[in-house]
Formats: structure tokens, C-alpha cells, sequence
């Protein structure tokens, strides 16, 4: 059932369940960071409707530095800044940033330890139909490996929101992951939001698997559980929106508790959220786990709900998952 | 920044002088490295320093300061020698380049060693960081000045010339470029790898303005700072046409020794030729 100190949207199982695209939740929280800190900059590729720069754009256009068709430029310029005392956020779909510019982010950002802000919106295949050159199926891997940098994937608008204000307060280079596509409303105002700490969004009586998601599959995973839930088996859904660091505590007890983990993320199956789980109970507790994720293929153009089913995304996909890692532990 | 008298010059002659025997010293010490840029930009560095830059070698991290980028990272010895002379840290430590442990990395690293302002090494990246660096001095209003050191070589990078397009559109008039024109790069003379020319329209063509000067002549070169830092509204670049391996004549114009350091023999030589130019500097400066 769902834990209630998460204070979950009451209305996330209704079939009309409120979406919003989660990149709106950077809009919002670029305006509240930069209303905390006037050395909030942001900058933007030519994409400052899409990635949601346009309000803060229009409140603090002093603040705001149009870099047009030039990612590399972007992330070199946001790590001049980042060393001089401002609070950079560049933006613009992931693929082109951190995808083109990935090596002046890791020598100018990440090395340099600049504070700067990497905002990769349009991440997974939920993009739809503009097709794979949109899709960053690779982008939680290419930062995860660097040092210094944090990752964050969060679930929705309001958790991308928090997300985005508390990266402000984050010390040094942080990466933000954000989907394109109008997404369930999971969490609340009132949900906890901690970088670096996961939260159990769902926790049956005896759990016996447990669903480890980031980002829009954490909706997936909540109705995974549920589906598990009419079957009789019990299960614990943890939302890990930090993929680094990882939350090694709340793993190492679900773990403990259950002996047996699907990992679900919009990202290949190599290199992300279920790799770093992966990585750390190989070395800590082992146990069964299974993945959700793209394996080892590209995404393509169609609508959302019909990528999500080609490629095994779905809460049933889920779901299955669970019942095959289940039977791995006997 | 006060005027460059007769005898600043010569004592400014001097010491980039000594910046390139310390050059030698280090690179003969660390066993590898790149020894033409470095000799090639002593002078251009030595007058950075020694008497444009607003900067205080015990406050490093002091807020009103000019920035020097070293977009070029690899020419770090020379940066080291004068960050060395001028007491950002012991001369004795530049004997370290390279080694484990050490604060002198290969290539500059920001926070290992306090006075270096940001990472380079991968090229094209240094001007970016440079207009970073000065849309922040604007926002803050500060007077700081930014001054990036490129190469030649590193205006092939894509990246440099988004860097370029962009300071000319936001006409960011507290950066001053310094580009090391000295024709040479790893595989070659720049003319044949990729031609660059005209390099003084092209950059003209983004809004910049462009100044010439013989790199090795420091009164030519202050006064172009002069100049640059009293352009309205627009970025300067000093093209700055240098000698590689300058005053080490078996180095000298020599694109094979871009990337290697001098062996013992051949540093003695170096250091031979360097003390003889050195004592006549100070001959003629008495």
C-alpha cells in the first residue's frame, strides 16, 4: 500500500490522474531559484520555450543569456561563470547537451568542479515522435561516470521543481533529467525531496520484491505495484531520483528486506540507474535483480504510450519483471 | 596598470629571460612536455604578470583580480616559471611538473594549484570560459579584466568560434584575447594541417577588434593591451606573432619541438644559449 508519509497525490491511481510535463517543474524552479539567489544565471540553446527559460528569461533578463544552436560554447561558458561565483543552469535537450558537449563538461564542469547546472530535457523515449536523434537513451551513463558529478531524475513537475531549486543549493556539478511528455502527478508539495535520499513510495505488509525507479517509470512502478498487489505478492517501490549518489542505506535495507530488485528507468539497461544498483549490492548484498530499461537499442518515432509498450516499459512489463526475479530467488 | 618605462622594459627583458631558463630547468626535470609554445610565449607572459595583470600572488583568490586563462594548456611550463617568479609558490616546486602529488599538473588544474583560474588542456574550450568569466565581472561589476591566451592551432576547434561569434554579439568589451601566431602545431605548419588565414577579417567579421604585434616585443605588446582595454563595446584580439622555441636557436621555427622537452645534452645547450643572452639583456640594460 502506499506509504503515507510520502503524502502522495491521493489521486495518482485515478484513471484521470492530473499530468504535466515534467520539464514545467524546472520553469518553476528556475523562478524560485533565482528569487533566492541573484547568482542563479541560466542559459539557454535556442530552446527557451521548450526547456521552460521563458518565465525566468522574462523576470531576470539580466540573468539570461540566449547562446543560440551552440551547446559546446554553452557548457564552456556556464563553467566560466561557475567559477566565478554564479549559480549556472544550461539548458536544452539532452542528446546536444550533455550529449555533444560532453567532453567540455568534463573538463571545464566536472574536473574544474565548476557549480554549474546541466538541464538535459527531452530524456528517454517518451519524446515520441521526433525519433531517436531526440531520445537520450544514454545520458544518466555519460554523467554518472564522472567524478564530481551528482545525478538527478525526477519523477514528475512538482518533484522536478524541488528538484531544481535544491540543485542550486548542491554544491558544484549536478546533472537534471527531465521528460518531455505530460506525466502523472505522483508526488505533492508536501512529499519529501532530499537529494541523495530515496523515498519508499509504497510498502506492503511482506514485501518480497522490491521496484527501484527513477523518473516518469516511477508512475509505471506504482502501478506495477499495485498490479502485484491484486496477485497477493507484496512489494516495496523506492522513487530513486539521486542515481549518484545512490541512496546505499535505503538500498541495502529494501534488500535486506525483500532479497530481490527490479530496476526500472527510460535509459539503456547498461550504464544507468539499474547499473548503479547493480554495482553496489554486487559488492554489498547480492541478490536476483531484473531491468527495465532500452537494451541495447535505439528508440524511434511513434506516440509514447506505443514506445512504452514496444520497448517494455509498461507497469505490466513491471509487474512481470517482478514475478520473474521472484522465482529467481528459489 | 602604469606605464612601461625604459627601465620596467628591460627589467621586464630580464625576466622573461629567466622565465625561460626556468622553462628549460623544469622540463628537463619532468622528462616531458611541450617546449616550443612556452619559449614562444615567455615574453607575451612575463609582461601578463610582471606588469599588466591586477593581481596579488599572496591573494589568489582576491575578488577584484584580472583573469588569465591559458586556453593553450599545454604551454603551462612557461605559466608555472612565471607564476613561480612572481611568488605564487616556491621555485624550488616547479621541479614537481608532472610528478605524482604534484600541484603542477600536466596540464593547469584549478583546484590544485591556488592562481590557476580554470582547467584546460582540451583545446578551444578557453575562450568560453574566458566570456564566462567576464559576463560575470559585468553582472558583479567589477573592473576586472579577462585576458585567454589561444593557440594558433586551437582555432580549427568548432568550439572557439562559437566563442568568438558570441562575444562579438554581446560585445563583451572586458576581454582581451592574446593568440600565440606561431604558425606551428603538432603535425605540421598550421598553413598546411588547416589554413587559418585570414584570421584577422574573420575575426573582424564577428565584431572583434583585431590588433597585430611582434610577440617577442614587450613595449609593442603593452601597448596593444593599452589599446584593447580602451575599445568601446567590442572584444579585442592581439594577434600575437612569436618565434616557437624562441631563444633557443636549435629549437627555434622547429615544429618537432612542439611536443617534446629537451633531452640533458640538449638542455645545457639551451640553458648555455639562454645565460649569454641573458648576460647581454643585462649588459645592455647597464
Amino acid at each position: 500500500m502506499i506509504n503515507e508519509s510520502a503524502k502522495l497525490n491521493k489521486r495518482v491511481f485515478d484513471g484521470d490522474v492530473e499530468e504535466k510535463p515534467i520539464r514545467d517543474g524546472y520553469g518553476d524552479g528556475l523562478c524560485i531559484a533565482g528569487e533566492a539567489n541573484p547568482n542563479v544565471v541560466v542559459l539557454c540553446a535556442d530552446l527557451k520555450e521548450s526547456t521552460r527559460c521563458e518565465a525566468f528569461a522574462g523576470k531576470y533578463p539580466e540573468r539570461f543569456f540566449e547562446m543560440g544552436v551552440a551547446e559546446q560554447n554553452m557548457a564552456t561558458v556556464a563553467a566560466g561563470l561557475g567559477v566565478s561565483g554564479k549559480i549556472p543552469y544550461i539548458s536544452s535537450y539532452a542528446t546536444f547537451s550533455p550529449g555533444r558537449n560532453w567532453e567540455q563538461i568534463r573538463t571545464t564542469i566536472s574536473y574544474n568542479d565548476a557549480n554549474v547546472k546541466i538541464a538535459g530535457h527531452h530524456a528517454g523515449i517518451s519524446v515520441g515522435p521526433d525519433g531517436a536523434t531526440h531520445q537520450a537513451v544514454e545520458d544518466i551513463a555519460t554523467m554518472r561516470v564522472m567524478a564530481n558529478m551528482k545525478v538527478i531524475v525526477p519523477c514528475d513537475a512538482i518533484e522536478a521543481r524541488k528538484a531544481t531549486v535544491a540543485a542550486a543549493k548542491l554544491w558544484g556539478p549536478v546533472y537534471l533529467r527531465f521528460a518531455r511528455e505530460k506525466t502523472p502527478i505522483v508526488t505533492t508539495d508536501k512529499t519529501p525531496f532530499v537529494p541523495g535520499r530515496a523515498i519508499v513510495l509504497w510498502e506492503s505488509k511482506k514485501p518480497v520484491v522490491t521496484i527501484v525507479a527513477c523518473g516518469t517509470l516511477v508512475y509505471q512502478a506504482l502501478i506495477a505495484a499495485r498490479m502485484l498487489e491484486e496477485e497477493k505478492i507484496g512489494c516495496i517501490v523506492l522513487n530513486h531520483h539521486t542515481v549518484k549518489p545512490l541512496d546505499e542505506l535505503a538500498l541495502s535495507d529494501a534488500a535486506k528486506r525483500t532479497g530481490a530488485f527490479v530496476t526500472a528507468e527510460e535509459h539503456q539497461i547498461a550504464g544507468g540507474l539499474g547499473s548503479a544498483v547493480a554495482e553496489y549490492l554486487a559488492a554489498s548484498y547480492p541478490i536476483p535483480q531484473e531491468f527495465i530499461g532500452m537494451r541495447n537499442t535505439f528508440g524511434e518515432s511513434g506516440k509514447p504510450k506505443d514506445l512504452f509498450e514496444k520497448y517494455g516499459m509498461n507497469a505490466h512489463h513491471i509487474r512481470d519483471a517482478a514475478k520473474r526475479v521472484i522465482e529467481r530467488k528459489k | 596598470m602604469e606605464p612601461l618605462h625604459e627601465k620596467k622594459l628591460k627589467q621586464l627583458e630580464e625576466k622573461a629571460n629567466r622565465v625561460r631558463e626556468l622553462v628549460i630547468q623544469t622540463l628537463l626535470e619532468a622528462g616531458s612536455g611541450h617546449s616550443a609554445g612556452p619559449l614562444g610565449m615567455a615574453d607575451i607572459v612575463t609582461a601578463l604578470y610582471f606588469h599588466v595583470l591586477n593581481h596579488n600572488p599572496k591573494k589568489p583568490q582576491w575578488a577584484e583580480r584580472d583573469r588569465l586563462v591559458f586556453s593553450n594548456g599545454h604551454i603551462c611550463p612557461v605559466q608555472y616559471a612565471a607564476m613561480a617568479l612572481a611568488g605564487y609558490f616556491p621555485i624550488e616546486e616547479l621541479k614537481t611538473l608532472r610528478t605524482i602529488n604534484s600541484r603542477l599538473q600536466g596540464h593547469p588544474h584549478r583546484s590544485s594549484l591556488p592562481g590557476i583560474e580554470t582547467t584546460s588542456g582540451p583545446l578551444g574550450s578557453g575562450l568560453s570560459q574566458s566570456i564566462g568569466m567576464a559576463l560575470a565581472a559585468k553582472l558583479d561589476k567589477k573592473k576586472s579584466r579577462i585576458y585567454c591566451i589561444m593557440s594558433d592551432g586551437e582555432q580549427q576547434e568548432g568550439n572557439t568560434w562559437e566563442a568568438v561569434m558570441f562575444a562579438g554579439k554581446n560585445r563583451i568589451s572586458n576581454l582581451t584575447a592574446i593568440m600565440d601566431r606561431n604558425n606551428i602545431q603538432i603535425d605540421g605548419f598550421t598553413e598546411s594541417v588547416m589554413p587559418l588565414e585570414p584570421l584577422r577579417a574573420k575575426y573582424q567579421s564577428f565584431g572583434w577588434h583585431v590588433l597585430e604585434v611582434d610577440g617577442h616585443n614587450i613595449e609593442d605588446f603593452v601597448d596593444a593591451v593599452y589599446e584593447a582595454s580602451a575599445i568601446y563595446e567590442r572584444p579585442t584580439l592581439i594577434v600575437a606573432h612569436t618565434i616557437p622555441g624562441k631563444g633557443v636557436s636549435f629549437m627555434e621555427r622547429d615544429y618537432l619541438w612542439h611536443g617534446k622537452p629537451p633531452n640533458k645534452e640538449e638542455g645545457v645547450k639551451a640553458l648555455k644559449e639562454l645565460r649569454t643572452l641573458g648576460a647581454r639583456i643585462k649588459s645592455e640594460h647597464e
